[in-house]
């Protein structure tokens, strides 16, 4: 398929469709809310059921099968803050603690973006490997650590957060809804097995686009919020909010082919790579970080990064790997 | 019936901060608190609730010397990069000895 039609059946999907009426929401004013406990709902919902899912393919893959992809995940992980934070400091002239900031924010990852491209796949009928969301785990935390240890040896003593405030993030990050909901669904999908999520498949499997629908609904009005920060953040950030995934996602992409993955299964690594984080990072660099402002770093990778993904990302990643796999 | 007066703290602030908050309180000699999930507008822009987590009012009642020690407290630790207020004031309750 060509990358025109692709992002034309991705642009077209309910999800990314909802997405545009949560944004037109907000543009137009409306008295449109989703109720806070409800997005809170959601949003457990979707992480347990990628979690359940992936748990119970794992449990079908040899363990020779997962260990280089898992491999190339950490090296991602571990790569993108430090170059991004060079990036940042450079050629954005950005001062250390936001420099810092971003670079957690983009080399940790969207669970969101992650679950709209299992569905943008699935929708495409291409087959990818089960055990990503484990990969998703893997990536969310070590460039958060990262990120915090470069701002924590570069400032200034009398800036220095006190000491307990990166334990504090660290703790947030690891007992995180995110952390705790992924990997104890990949454990109970694990466990439990195939037979097991056949049985709250009624519950897990089957309205999980639906669900999504709704979520993407709400990111799209809390996006667009953010819109009007998108001015004040300058070129540069624009720039970087969508060069440096294009550049991650091929990057990803790449590594999923070395290391064996499936075209589907590349594109899966690639938009992981390309995504940046605005649950898990914002939450630990705001206690751990506080100088570093919320309106740079949510706004790069929530009213930035984040539709670019959804909307051209994603299909755009899917294309590279055809194009690398030679289809 | 005695009324015994003593200070009514309360904290406006940033959804994130909830547990360094609640801990400082009762480090600092709070002996209880109430916490309702809020929302509103300031001059470090508009959170609301879900996604970027909202605000929390937290009240406490203390004595004026806690009182003072939760806002010096306060001041050094997370006013210049948070989004948070907090005010005092004189309130009369029965059964002082449940606060102090």
């Amino acid at each position: 398929m060509e990358t025109l039609e692709l992002i034309r059946l991705n642009l077209l999907s309910p999800m990314v469709l909802a997405f545009v009426l949560g944004i037109l929401a907000t543009l137009v004013r409306s008295d449109l809310t989703i109720p806070p406990a409800m997005y809170t709902a959601l949003s457990i919902y979707l992480l347990l059921a990628i979690g359940l899912k992936g748990g119970a393919a794992l449990a079908q893959t040899p363990l020779t099968e997962f260990w280089r992809p898992a491999l190339a995940t950490l090296l991602l992980g571990s790569a993108i803050p430090l170059w991004s934070y060079v990036v940042l400091r450079r050629i954005g002239k950005i001062d250390i603690a936001n420099a810092a900031a971003l670079a957690a924010h983009y080399g940790s990852v969207s669970a969101v973006t992650f679950i709209a491209t299992q569905a943008f796949l699935n929708g495409a009928g291409v087959t990818f490997e089960g055990y990503t969301p484990t990969l998703v785990a893997l990536l969310e935390v070590p460039a958060i650590i990262i990120a915090l240890l470069i701002a924590h040896l570069n400032l200034p003593n009398e800036q220095e957060p006190e000491e307990n405030s990166l334990r504090r993030a660290l703790h947030e990050i690891l007992s995180g809804k995110s952390i705790l909901l992924l990997l104890g669904g990949v454990v109970i999908g694990l466990l439990s097995g195939p037979a097991g999520l056949e049985l709250v498949a009624p519950l897990f499997v089957e309205p999980f686009e639906g669900a999504l629908t709704l979520f993407l609904l709400e990111l799209g009005m809390v996006a667009s919020r953010r819109f009007g920060d998108v001015r004040k953040a300058g070129f540069f950030l624009l720039g970087f909010g969508i060069v440096m995934p294009v550049l991650h996602g091929v990057i990803g992409v790449f590594l999923g082919y070395v290391t064996g993955m499936s075209a589907g299964g590349s594109t899966i690594l690639g938009v992981l790579a390309a995504s940046a984080s605005y649950i898990a990072a914002p939450a630990a660099v705001r206690l751990a970080l506080p100088q570093a402002s919320p309106s740079l770093y949510l706004t790069a990778s929530l009213a930035i990064t984040f539709p670019f993904n959804l909307i051209v990302g994603i299909p755009l990643y899917y294309a590279v790997a055809q194009r690398i796999f030679g289809g | 019936m005695e009324i015994v007066s003593l200070k009514l703290v309360v904290i406006v602030a940033e959804a994130v901060l909830e547990h360094q908050l609640v801990s400082d309180l009762n480090r600092l000699g709070a002996r209880g608190h109430t916490l309702v999930r809020a929302e509103g507008e300031g001059q470090r822009g508009m959170r609301v609730g879900g996604l970027e987590g909202g605000n929390i009012r937290l009240e406490t009642i203390v004595s004026g010397e806690v009182a003072d020690k939760i806002m010096t407290r306060l001041a050094s630790r997370y006013f210049e990069n948070y989004a948070i207020i907090a005010y005092q004031s004189d309130v009369g309750v029965v059964r002082g000895n449940k606060y102090v």
